[in-house]
Order: structure tokens, then C-alpha cells, then sequence
């Protein structure tokens, strides 16, 4: 799979515009497309500017701070770092966790994917689908869905209020808690939090179900659109039950071709790097992760996440979203499965599984267990993997005997998807660029590209960044030809030429 | 005990035995005065000036200065805690204090004594000394980075652990600093013990038993129930 506006052949001749930092994600980055004198897209690249430290600073920390620690890398969803640390180090410490254990990091886990996908469907990208990719700008924001759709706007911040409120009660905070360590978890759940948490459940399933209604809705409404939306083939990776069923807390590693065909199933993710090579580019801070079976980064780059993980599990193990799953892959003949903007659609489907999930956690009597450590044998190397919002995500630590971290990698779900997402927005890019004068309507085209990914830059690089946008054009010999910017509130303004 | 013995605490009566100091007497008082360095079990050090008070209009250590009867003793006026909070921001920007991420957090005397001060900022830019962590013992880690000389370690282990595993060395802002009595310089070469009185005696997250860090959950840990006032005054 070749990257045809990777690198464009004679960039000298041609005119620069970059979007910087793309909005609505979480994290910095931008966007840079070369551009001739037709205005004819030669080279898009997405770039992630935020500088990667925690891998090294961690270094010489006890291994049982680093769940607490790493999870500071991110503030949407920090319990996914917390808990692939948590699983990582369970390997350190030789434990097999607890049934209890292992529920309330699972119930943890849903809570996070409940919030963090209603977080992204509702508040960064519905403006975009209810108003239109190029719609005004001055409407186009949360704030414009208050005023428009307000029962709309509330449910997503009450579905999101209510994983935050699941992750307080496990972990003991809404954001950075300290829940789970290594062997288990630091408290169950009281009996009065799981009253608590029973008595909204099953509202929160019933609006799930309304959020994949709307989505299918939008679907259908705009269905060639959406279908052809920065639509591309990719190769898929996620992490599996034994018996073939969506796990989003722990499995097996399943690689499937573009063609579908089987790479690798149930690999056992402790030795993820027989499987997977980081790859590095000269433009990018962000690396790119690629299948060794493929050889090289090129050929072998694939795409994780909520699109990748519906299309490829056999079955959700939870009755509504499952059924859910049936109709996404069978809506269309089965091309809304294979476009970019089905991730909003498979999103959705998992947050009805999270919310269903959580209703049977709370309905089992080991979330208020009291046994919640354990322990084994002490181990150098510990991997943990776990299926974030984002996507897969992987924690790798060695440590020394005297218990200090001497070794850290981290692949992110952004990561994983890194080149994903730099295919989508070049597609986006000649369907929608490609000949046009630059306006902030179509550059949306390619920030709305990138959201479907929901990328976590922040994660990917570990730092955080603001969120304004600066676009410019600059000329063959470096000047500066038009320039728009868009400030931290939304509105665009074009400055004077340079 | 003499009726004459008795001075004023921010205008409480503070009975007070002849030989005791004016903490030791606003301690056995169950009144709280700000402080680090000091600790009931070991002789005063009067370093960490916490404990500060106003004695008649001047200034003097609490833990070190003899009560007297008459006196009358500032001690929570807002001089004084703003005062003691800047202090506080001195030792936070001299060592490395990374609260969100340190397993002392919420049992730790001086993240609650910043929380007592009102302290919403170390104000002052952070000094990033490079401090080391020695895990060479099987069974406590010293991370130094939090460390703030309040010497408590050395005279737990001189006066009640008999081993002078700890002796304060160096000079200067940046010499100054804990050293461990072994040739290597490591505490794993040293006699120290998990069971030493040395080994709970931190009041920030210096000392450290290995492997239980984060056990205790939120809401659970010794500040999370009450404000460092209230847990000192209740002792």
C-alpha cells in the first residue's frame, strides 16, 4: 500500500498550508498539505508537534508508582494507561488476579469507555454531524448543539457523568485515581455505591441505544456521503476473547488483512514485538507501528480502534449491542462497516456495551468482594495490553531486582493508527481539497477525517497542548501568501497578508 | 501543677509543667501548632521553623522555647500562616514533590501542612535538584527528592535503633543532605531494618517500605478523614 501524497516528489515548487493544532482532539498536532499553482493536493502529512517523555522518566521509579504515574499522561482517559500499567505489573509481581479484582478493573474500564466515547461523540464530534463538515463555524461546537439540540447535548454529558462517577467509586477519584495496583485493587465496591450505581444504569443503557440510533439516523440520511467520507482499506488489529468475542479488558491479539484474511489470531500479546515493529519518520514525532509479517512500514501499517474492534470480534457478549453489531455490518451491504465515519457508528455500539456491561457487573455480588490481592512469583519483564477507547494500547516494562523500572515502551492506540489516520485525510484531502480555494469549511473536512479516529496526540506523545488553529499559505520562495487563524473560542479570523 | 503555670495560646489557658516546652504543652493541650521537624518521641530541632510563634510580640521556635507562665503566645494569626506558608513553598521548590504521583500522598505531613496553610502554589520557581533514590535495601527505598532535613531519621535511628544508619552531612544549600553510614554509601550495605523506628519516621515520602505503595484507597488515608489540625490536636 503505497502512500501517494506522503511525500510529494519536488516540495521546493510547491506552496505550503498547514492547519495547526488540529481542534476537537485531544492533544497538538497539525496538518500540512503541499499544494501547486492549480491548487492540486501533492503532499499531506499529519504531524504530531508534542515532544514523548514518560518512557524515560519513568526510568529508576518503583514499579508499583508507575500506574499511578503514567496515567498522567492523559486526563480523558487515564484509566486506560492505569489499568495496562496495572496489568503489566500484575506480570512483575507473578499474580493472578482475584475474581474480584478483575471485576472492578473491568467495571473501572467500562465506566472509562462509557465516558471517554460520550465524550467524543457528543461534545467534539456531533457538531460536526448535525451541522454539516462546512457549516459555521460560530455554531459548530458544543455550545452550538446546547442551543440547538439540547436534549441531545444533556444525555452526552449525563452518559459521560455517569462513567466518571463508575470510575470514582472503583478508583477513588473521577480522574487519576489509584484504584488498581499491581495484584489486584486497593478497595471493592461499597454497598451503597452499587445501589447508587444501579439505580441510573438502566437509563444510561436506554440512552446508548438512543446515541447508535442517532448515528445510524445520520447514516442513513447522508448515506453516499458518509459512505465515501475519507474511505480507505486498511489491515485491523484488537485484542480478542478466546472465543472470538469482543474483550475489551484482556485477550488476544487478532490481525486481519485488508482482504480480510487472518495474519495472526489469539497471539499472546507477552511477546507483542515478534508480531509488531515501531517504525520511525523523520516529520513526525509519533512513530509508526507496522506487522513484521509485512515487512516494513509501508505495507504493513493498520488501523485499531472502536471500527476495528466491531468488524473484526466474532460477537459483542452483551445481548443490545450485539445486535446492534448485526446491523451495522449488514447496513448498506456492508459499507458503512468500511468507512472512515463508521468509527462515530462503531463507537457508539461499544459505549451500549460498556453501559450493558455495567449493568451486569453491578449486578454480580464479587464487586463487593473483600479478597482483592494477589501474588506469585517476582518476574523482570511484565506487558500488559488492553483494548483503550482509542484502541489497543500496550505497556511494556522490565525491572530490576531492586524493584526500579529500568525499561519502558508504550504503543498507544493513537500511535497504531498513526498511519491510518494520514491515509484518511489524504483521501479527504483529493476528494474535498484537491483544485479548491482554501476555506475554513474544507479544512474542517480534514480535522472532521482525523476525529473519527478520536486520537489521543496527548497519549501519543505524551504532553498536552492548546487548541487554536493557524492555516498558511506560503509561496515558492517561503512567503507567507494567506494566512487564517481560528482562536481557542472557534472564530476565524484572516489577518492581514504578510 | 501550680496555678501560676499557665500562658495564653491565641488567648486559651494553656497549662503547661515547668521543663516542658510550648509545644510540648500545646500538644499534651491537644492544640495544634504548626509543624515538621518536630516530633514528640526526639528532641526538638527547631530547624524546620514551622513552629514559629509570636512570644510576647517576638518571635521564637515553639518547640524549642521553655513555657512560661504569663506569656501570651500568637500562634494561628494570619502573620504567622502566611509566614509558615512560604516556608512551606520554600521546601516544596527545593526538592522534587510530585504529590499527584508520590505513594506518601495523603499521609504526608508536609502535603498537609501546605493544605493547612492554604497553599495553592509552590509561588516560587521550582529548583529541580537532582536528587537520587537508593532501593539497594530488600525492603525500604529512600527517594531523596522529597527529602526535607528535618533529621528526624538520624535521631530515630541513633536514639531509639542504636545505628546510626543516617548522619546529616554536607554543606550549603545544595551540599546539605542525608548520608548513609556504609562504605558504599547505599542503605542495603547498612544494619537498617523495615522494623527500625527509623523506618516510619518520614514525615514526607523519603522513607518508604517497598511494595505496598497505593494500598490504602482514597478516602482511607490518615488526611483524607481529617485536616493535619484536627489529627494533631485529637493525639
Amino acid at each position: 500500500m503505497p502512500f501517494e501524497l506522503e511525500t510529494a516528489a519536488h516540495p521546493e515548487s510547491l506552496r505550503r498550508v498547514a492547519i495547526e493544532p488540529v481542534s476537537r482532539v485531544e492533544g497538538h498536532g497539525k496538518v500540512t498539505l503541499l499544494l501547486d499553482d492549480n491548487n492540486k493536493v501533492h503532499q499531506v502529512r499529519l504531524h504530531i508537534v508534542e515532544f514523548r517523555g514518560f518512557e524515560k522518566f519513568i526510568e529508576g521509579r518503583p514499579y508499583w508508582e508507575v500506574p499511578v504515574m503514567v496515567q498522567r499522561l492523559c486526563g480523558i482517559c487515564p484509566v486506560s494507561h492505569h489499568l495496562a500499567a496495572s496489568k503489566a505489573m500484575d506480570q512483575i509481581v507473578g499474580a493472578t488476579l482475584t475474581p474480584t479484582a478483575e471485576k472492578i478493573r473491568r467495571l473501572m474500564h467500562y465506566g472509562q469507555i462509557l465516558q471517554s466515547h460520550a465524550l467524543h461523540f457528543f461534545h467534539l464530534s456531533s457538531p460536526d454531524l448535525l451541522f454539516g463538515f462546512g457549516s459555521d463555524v460560530a455554531t459548530r461546537n458544543i455550545v452550538g448543539v446546547v442551543a440547538a439540540a439540547p436534549e441531545i447535548a444533556k444525555k452526552g454529558v449525563l452518559l459521560r457523568k455517569y462513567g466518571q462517577e463508575v470510575i470514582r467509586m472503583t478508583s477513588g477519584k473521577r480522574v487519576h485515581g489509584t484504584g488498581s495496583i499491581p495484584g489486584g485493587v486497593n478497595k471493592s465496591l461499597h454497598a451503597e455505591e452499587r445501589a447508587a450505581l444501579q439505580k441510573d444504569i438502566y437509563q444510561i443503557v436506554a440512552w446508548s441505544r438512543d446515541a447508535v440510533q442517532m448515528i445510524k439516523g445520520l447514516f442513513a440520511q447522508n448515506l453516499a456521503a458518509y459512505n465515501a467520507f475519507g474511505r480507505f482499506d486498511a489491515h485491523n488489529m484488537c485484542l480478542v476473547r478466546a472465543d472470538g468475542a469482543m474483550d475489551l479488558y484482556h485477550g488476544g491479539l487478532r490481525a486481519r488483512r485488508s482482504d480480510g484474511s487472518t495474519l495472526f489470531d489469539h497471539f499472546d500479546y507477552d511477546h507483542y514485538w515478534d508480531v509488531i515493529t515501531e517504525d520511525v519518520k523523520s516529520w513526525s514525532y509519533m512513530k509508526f507501528p507496522y506487522f513484521n509479517a509485512m515487512g516494513n512500514s509501508d505495507d504493513g501499517w493498520y488501523r485499531v480502534g472502536p471500527l476495528t474492534r466491531v468488524t473484526q470480534c466474532d460477537f459483542i457478549p452483551t445481548p443490545l449491542a450485539d445486535r446492534e453489531r448485526e446491523e451495522f455490518l449488514a447496513f448498506d451491504g456492508g459499507n458503512a462497516a468500511g468507512a472512515t465515519l463508521g468509527y462515530h457508528w462503531a463507537r457508539m455500539i461499544e459505549m451500549l456495551h460498556a453501559a450493558e456491561a455495567i449493568k451486569d457487573l453491578l449486578h454480580d455480588d464479587d464487586i463487593c468482594g473483600s479478597d482483592l490481592m494477589a501474588a506469585g512469583k517476582r518476574q523482570e519483564r511484565g506487558v500488559g495490553v488492553i483494548e483503550a477507547p482509542r484502541g489497543t494500547l500496550i505497556h511494556h516494562y522490565r525491572v530490576d531486582e531492586n524493584d526500579q523500572v529500568i525499561r519502558a515502551n508504550l504503543i498507544v492506540s493513537t500511535t497504531h493508527n498513526n498511519q491510518a489516520m494520514n491515509e484518511a485525510i489524504r483521501v479527504v484531502a483529493r476528494q474535498y481539497l484537491d483544485g479548491q480555494e482554501l476555506t475554513e469549511g474544507l479544512l474542517n473536512h480534514i480535522e472532521v477525517a482525523i476525529r473519527c479516529f478520536d486520537p489521543c496526540l496527548s497519549c501519543a506523545t505524551h504532553a498536552l497542548g492548546q487548541m487554536p488553529l493557524e492555516v498558511e499559505i506560503v509561496g515558492v520562495g517561503g512567503t507567507v501568501l494567506d494566512r487564517m487563524m481560528r482562536n481557542g473560542d472557534g472564530r476565524c479570523a484572516r489577518p492581514e497578508p504578510q | 501543677m501550680s496555678e501560676q503555670n499557665i500562658f495564653l495560646l491565641d488567648g486559651e489557658e494553656i497549662a503547661f509543667a515547668p521543663g516542658q516546652t510550648i509545644m510540648q504543652a500545646a500538644q499534651s493541650a491537644h492544640k495544634y501548632i504548626p509543624h515538621l521537624c518536630w516530633h514528640p518521641e526526639f528532641k526538638p530541632h527547631g530547624s524546620c521553623k514551622l513552629c514559629t510563634v509570636k512570644i510576647n510580640g517576638r518571635f521564637g521556635s515553639s518547640c524549642t522555647v521553655e513555657a512560661a507562665a504569663g506569656q501570651n503566645v500568637e500562634n494561628r494569626t494570619a502573620e504567622l500562616d502566611d509566614k509558615r506558608r512560604t516556608l512551606l513553598q520554600l521546601l516544596f521548590v527545593e526538592g522534587n514533590h510530585f504529590c499527584p504521583s508520590c505513594e506518601k500522598s495523603g499521609d504526608c505531613l508536609l502535603q498537609a501542612t501546605a493544605y493547612e496553610m492554604g497553599m495553592m502554589t509552590p509561588h516560587f520557581d521550582h529548583f529541580y535538584p537532582d536528587r537520587p533514590v537508593d532501593a539497594s535495601h530488600p525492603d525500604v527505598m529512600l527517594d531523596f527528592n522529597r527529602c526535607i532535613l528535618c533529621s528526624l531519621c538520624v535521631q530515630a535511628s541513633e536514639l531509639a535503633d542504636k545505628k546510626n544508619v543516617f548522619v546529616m552531612g554536607g554543606r550549603g544549600m545544595r551540599g546539605r543532605k542525608i548520608i548513609l553510614n556504609s562504605e558504599s554509601g547505599k542503605l542495603g550495605d547498612t544494619d537498617f531494618s523495615v522494623d527500625d523506628r527509623a523506618a516510619s519516621i518520614c514525615p514526607v515520602g523519603v522513607i518508604l517500605k517497598k511494595r505496598v505503595g497505593f494500598v490504602v484507597p482514597y478516602g482511607e488515608r490518615t488526611y483524607d478523614k481529617a485536616p493535619v489540625s484536627a489529627v494533631e490536636a485529637a493525639k
